[in-house]
């Protein structure tokens, strides 16, 4: 008797998983991957890729932590113990030849608040933070909205029940 | 010792006596043509990229960085082999170059840079000797093929346009003087202008 019980349990156990599976496997189609749903055993032929933009033209931060976007391309640009290309124009002593701006001067500090001669260790690796886009549409749609609009759309809400 | 070089001296000086005028005339016309041909031969052929990467020194160190950057793959195909950017194209500075590179030779019999961690301690230096040299003739390599009279500013970057307008169109700075690195790994550039 115990023995039918654990076999039924076992089995309502394996419909209850593959009912639970198909269910996500089925519902999964709705979010778009990078695959666009192309079934596992097939070969997604791949987009094509999209320019670099290289405008030079600052772009508007979006809040104001955001660390600017780079504005041109960065190919083979080599940052490493050697070297460090970004800073052969953004580094103080550099950007009145290159005019390009100078990297802000937290970049000099270390994490006790005393600035160095040159840029931080922790800094180094620009490419952490700053990054080059490409001319295509965004992947997901995104509903980002900027604080100054939200205060904005607050305050006109203000004055119209006034 | 002495002797040797004044009897052959005299031979030299000595009209011929088994050959006409003729034969040797046109003998040594034909057999200048075959040295000649020949030389050149074999200096074109050291004048290419299979001579140049032969050895593990060149293939394993800057062949295989060249390989990532837009002189070695690029949207049109057009792409630049070692002999274009590294050895003149007058036959009088090829010489030249040529001579020099005797030097490389000795490098190589005696392994100057024939592991990755001694090429790595000669970088800078042996960076240096190209800027140097590419300094020396006003980028003449580059110049090869990229025209500064054929130039479409328009077609460039703001930036590009911007800087190859006025200070390269003034002549002030040369091509190596902002593009160094892109076709090798830099060396670590403390003190060198410009960065």
């Amino acid at each position: 008797m115990r023995r039918s019980i654990n076999a039924l349990s076992k089995a309502l156990l394996t419909v209850a998983i593959v009912t639970t599976s198909f269910i996500a496997f089925s519902g999964g189609n709705e979010v778009a991957t990078l695959r666009d749903s192309t079934p596992i055993d097939v070969q997604k032929t791949p987009a094509p890729i999209p320019n670099v933009a290289n405008t030079d033209v600052k772009q508007k931060r979006n809040y104001p932590m955001q660390p600017p976007l780079i504005p041109h391309k960065v190919r083979n640009y080599q940052v490493d113990l050697k070297v460090n290309k970004c800073m052969s124009c953004h580094s103080r002593n550099r950007t009145e030849e290159s005019q390009a701006p100078m990297v802000s001067v937290t970049h000099y500090m270390n994490r006790d608040g005393n600035f160095l001669a040159e840029v931080s260790p922790r800094r180094y690796f620009c490419n952490q933070c700053h990054v080059p886009q490409r001319e295509t549409d965004e992947l997901v749609e995104n509903t980002f909205v900027d604080m100054n609009t939200l205060m904005k759309e607050k305050q006109a809400a203000k004055a119209e029940k006034h | 010792m002495k002797n040797l070089v004044l009897k052959l001296w005299h031979t030299l000086r000595k009209p011929s006596v088994h050959f006409s005028l003729g034969f040797l005339v046109v003998g040594g016309f034909i057999a200048g043509i075959i040295f000649w041909g020949g030389f050149n031969t074999a200096l074109e052929l050291s004048n290419t990229e299979e001579f140049c990467i032969s050895c593990h020194e060149m293939e394993n160190n800057p062949y295989e960085e060249l390989k990532t950057t837009i002189h070695f793959t690029n949207r049109s195909g057009v792409r630049a082999t070692c002999p274009d950017c590294h050895v003149p194209h007058k036959w009088t500075d090829k010489i030249a170059r040529k001579m020099q590179a005797s030097k490389e030779v000795w490098g190589k019999i005696f392994g100057t840079i024939n592991t990755p961690e001694k090429f790595e301690a000669k970088r800078r230096h042996l960076a240096e000797n190209e800027w140097t040299r590419l300094k020396a003739n006003d980028s003449l390599e580059c110049r090869n093929c990229h025209n500064f009279d054929y130039m479409d500013f328009t077609a460039q970057s703001t930036r590009a346009e911007e800087q190859h307008s006025t200070s390269l169109a003034s002549g002030e700075k040369t091509c190596i003087d902002c593009h160094k690195g892109i076709a090798h790994e830099l060396p670590d550039m403390t003190g060198v202008e410009g960065w």
